[in-house]
């Protein structure tokens, strides 16, 4: 079939279907041990999403009624909000080269397989129900210091401050974060180092992040570890995985910039 | 009976600042004695939530999502407008006013429209502060780019993602305060119902979405920022969790819901492709900067597109509107699409999408150049729809995206309710019948960095708040009516799903109440609205109990909302016996098949007020006075 009859198929919805064995993480709550149980799906579509393949999942068993659906976290469904995280075969955000869970479509498998699906597993990220963790110590760590401080009302001109093409293009690159957490679960020490480097180094390059420089850097540091997550050990599991594409050289710049604001004694 | 804007007296440029200056001041030092709630964390509520606490009152911040940070603003895609005419082309306050009142189709307020061309330039400033990435020159000031029809470079944008990077400075400001102690964070908390003592807005009840319990907080204001109803469609470029349930709440218990019926249906969306699909994916309108618009000049041609030569193709939008081609308005490129689907010459299998085709501008400007424009976006499309867009056509359609319809306030953001406050989608101020591009951003963060700060000094300096506990026998009666509504939707125990009904629902709203409407399609609208909501209450199956966290109970509950809004969206478009805008009424159009307006006799927000469900509401109407612009018919030949 050419790829112009195959997408014309696909157009037309007639699309040959896919069967998968689905197994999934199910637990009731945080203090229920959970386990994985196994699900035949049928009448898969390749271009639907792997979302919408639990949605539909979960349309039978709304309708048979002898179990819960299986809950999970999804808001903007275009890879933006930073809401769905799913651990894939293995896969923090599954098989897709920097995309988010919501992106992925079910072409990207093979007809026949099995898919395992499990929450983002780390101490910091507590599990509330089956998919669903809590991932409030992120904020944590951006209220420690994630920010230029700055009352609305008070700012100059916005030229009045000049920054070069190259390092707002620089910031934007960190800035484009989204909190997903995808680079804590797909790291063996479940650190958060990408997320707080991404986030200093967004702002402790630019002017506006200067004067708070140090203050930041030490803070969200120091709040990183109180909640739990563990050190970077140079495995770039979280660059692999991150759906922005977040490089693992800011943490080198994170590194470097605790250091010095050591050396500068705060 | 009228409704009193408050719009302040004297000349237009002169009315804010006068207004400001008007408005009681609360002591700096009593500020800490006063609670407000926000509910919703997007730009409006966010920025409104961060600067309430720079000033000292005690902000408690509600969101459903896991973290503030995932509000739906997140997604806009374009950038955002200000009139700082960096770019010396002849841009200023008074063009972005007009620009705006006329994109909007003379249905908006010229007073508050004005406000927000005034404050566009300071967002700018406080963004920019705040470390957001907007793209520069080499120079390194900030660039601009041309968007959604405007003739000047007045659009501020960083890459794709401008909405994100906004609202990210938005966040990190409300993190900040709640480090500094004055801002609660509560997010995974549902607002489910607005708690009214003595005539004025106290508190609210929120549903735990973690455990499931009711929770009551009380306040001595109610800021409700809680974004557009667009899925009351099901398929949408909004966010799943987008609702209509905290403003659907509040109508409820008083405030009037304005011109419900304006939606915005953007045109350049991926068309739907099955009907498992769960949402539609925007693709940014600067596309249409570079790309074509066209459709086969013959019925139900079955070529691919790349061998339909270039006289049998149709670029409809440059031949009807030649000086605007394919940068019309929203409305008016998307009813295009519509009307040569409707024709037979639609694509695709569905026949209803139309191809938006770069070959010409890769062909002038090299692959490339038009890469680094579009890359993201042309990975995106790709993505979703496994097609190669650099070798053939994109296809698109339009989609619901925004709503300018909300709940009725006045110059303050003030609903009719004192003390609930409105800002950002949640309200209908600013974009009267269509929004232009870029400037949704634009209004969330002037009502929330801006505006707000002010006019709830305002209420609060003049309303002493007698002191109420949440013990107040209208909390009990509040949590008592939520608690009962949950029991209810659980003990059905039907046959259907939750999205089963909503699916139901929103196509039958697409079909009569949505790019194009008709007095009759939306009488026989109105009646099937009714059945299948009267179905649902019969029929549905929530599954789980109201104890835990329980996603379907969450989705049953706004659906059920949707099913009594959608009623009131037919009867506004229903009752507005003209074409304006996002609205189209099929009998109301010119030869040439544009909008007509009837300026005697609709010059005016349509304000409605809930008279319980099943009944019909009754219709309020401010008057729209127009002290500075002409009205003439908006085109784009």
């Amino acid at each position: 079939m050419t790829e112009e009859q195959s997408r014309r198929k696909r157009d037309a919805g007639q699309s040959d279907c896919l069967s998968f064995t689905i197994s999934i993480w199910r637990q009731q709550g945080l203090n229920d041990k959970g386990q994985m149980v196994s699900y035949p799906l049928k009448r898969v579509r390749p271009e639907m999403s792997f979302l919408e393949m639990l949605d539909v999942l979960n349309g039978e068993l709304e309708r048979k009624g002898e179990e819960l659906p299986i809950s999970f976290d999804s808001d903007c469904r275009e890879g933006i909000c930073g809401m769905c995280g799913l651990v894939i075969n293995g896969v923090a955000h599954g098989p897709g080269h920097g995309t988010t869970t919501c992106q992925l479509y079910m072409r990207s498998f093979a007809d026949g397989s099995t898919i395992t699906i499990e929450p983002w597993r780390a101490a910091a990220f507590p599990v509330i129900k089956d998919l669903v963790v809590d991932r409030s110590a992120f904020d944590r760590i951006i209220q420690a210091g994630g920010y230029a401080s700055i009352n609305s009302g008070s700012a100059p001109d916005a030229n009045s401050m000049l920054i070069s093409q190259e390092l707002a293009s620089e910031a934007f690159d960190a800035a484009a974060c989204i909190g997903c957490g995808a680079c804590v679960a797909s790291c063996k020490n479940a650190s958060a180092m990408l997320f707080v480097s991404a986030k200093v180094k967004h702002l402790n390059i630019l002017p506006q992040g200067q004067p708070e420089r140090h203050k930041r850097t030490v803070a969200m540091v120091e709040a990183m570890q109180q909640e739990g997550f563990g050190n970077c050990t140079n495995e770039y599991e979280c660059e692999a995985v991150c759906p922005k594409e977040i490089a693992v050289e800011h943490i080198s710049f994170l590194n470097r910039e605790y250091l010095k604001a050591k050396v500068a004694g705060k | 009976m009228a409704l009193d804007g408050h719009i302040p007296s004297g000349p237009l440029a002169e009315k804010w600042e006068k207004h400001q200056f008007e408005l009681k001041l609360v002591n700096p030092a009593n500020k800490r004695k006063h609670n407000v709630i926000v509910v919703g964390t997007g730009l409006a509520g966010a920025s409104a939530a961060a600067t309430l606490a720079e000033l000292g009152y005690n902000v408690l911040s509600f969101c459903l999502q896991d973290s503030p940070r995932r509000a739906h603003s997140i997604a806009a895609q374009g950038g955002i407008n200000a009139a700082k005419n960096y770019q010396n082309d002849g841009d200023s306050i008074y063009r972005l006013f007009y620009d705006t009142i006329k994109g909007g189709d003379y249905r908006a307020r010229e007073a508050n429209v004005y406000r927000l061309a005034q404050i566009s330039s300071h967002i700018i400033d406080q963004c920019a502060a705040q470390g957001v990435p907007f793209a520069r020159e080499y120079g390194g000031t900030l660039a601009n780019r041309s968007f959604g029809g405007a003739q000047v470079s007045r659009t501020f944008y960083a890459r794709g993602q401008t909405g994100q990077q906004l609202l990210l400075g938005a966040y990190s400001a409300l993190m900040r305060q709640v480090e500094i102690g004055k801002v609660t964070l509560l997010p995974r908390r549902e607002m489910l119902e607005l708690v009214m003592v003595d005539d004025k807005a106290r508190g609210i009840v929120v549903r735990n979405l973690i455990s499931g319990e009711m929770e009551r907080y009380v306040a001595d204001a109610v800021i409700i920022a809680t974004g557009g109803y667009g899925n009351a469609f099901f398929l949408s470029t909004n966010a799943k969790a987008c609702n209509v349930t905290a403003t659907w709440r509040a109508h409820r218990k008083g405030a009037f819901f304005a011109n419900p019926s304006f939606t915005q249906i953007h045109p350049t969306c991926i068309p739907v492709s099955g009907n498992y699909q769960s949402k539609l994916t925007l693709m940014s309108e600067s596309l249409r900067n570079d790309g074509r618009v066209w459709v086969p000049k013959v019925q139900k041609d079955q070529r691919a597109p790349e061998q339909i030569p270039a006289d049998e193709r149709d670029y409809y939008l440059e031949r009807r509107y030649p000086s605007f081609g394919n940068l019309v308005p929203r409305d008016v490129a998307s009813r295009a699409a519509k009307a040569v689907c409707d024709e037979g010459r639609g694509v695709g299998s569905s026949g209803r999408a139309v191809y938006l085709d770069f070959a010409d501008a890769i062909k002038r400007d090299g692959e490339h150049v038009i890469s680094q424009k579009y890359g993201n976006l042309f990975d995106m499309y790709q993505e979703i729809t496994n097609e190669n867009p650099y070798q053939t056509p994109m296809r698109i359609y339009p989609a619901v995206h925004y709503t300018m319809g909300g709940l009725w306030v006045d110059y303050n953001l003030m609903s009719n309710l004192p003390g609930l406050f409105v800002l950002g989608e949640a309200n209908f101020s600013d974009h009267g019948a269509n929004r232009l591009g870029a400037s949704a951003l634009m209004q969330g963060l002037a009502d929330g960095y801006f505006v707000i700060p002010y006019t709830i000094g305002g209420y609060i300096a003049a309303n002493a708040a007698d002191d109420v506990g949440t013990d107040h026998p209208a909390f009990d009666q509040a949590e008592q009516a939520a608690t009962e509504r949950i029991d209810k939707l659980l003990a059905i125990k039907g046959k259907r799903t939750v999205d089963d009904f909503h699916r139901e629902l929103g196509l039958l709203l697409w079909d009569h109440c949505g790019m194009a409407r008709n007095a009759e399609g939306l009488s026989s609208a109105k009646q099937k609205v009714r059945e299948i909501r009267e179905e649902f209450w019969q029929n549905v199956t929530v599954a789980g109990t109201a104890g835990e966290f329980n996603q379907v109970l969450e989705r049953a509950g706004r659906v059920a909302d949707f099913m009594e809004f959608a009623e009131l969206m037919i009867d506004d478009a229903y009752e507005r016996n003209e074409s304006c805008g996002g609205h189209f009424r099929e009998e109301y159009q010119t030869e040439e098949g544009e909008a007509r307006r009837n300026d005697d006799d609709f010059t005016y927000v349509s304000a409605w007020e809930f008279q319980g469900v099943g009944t019909d509401p009754t219709l309020h109407k401010e008057e729209l006075v127009f002290e500075n612009v002409h009205l003439t018919q908006r085109s784009y030949k």
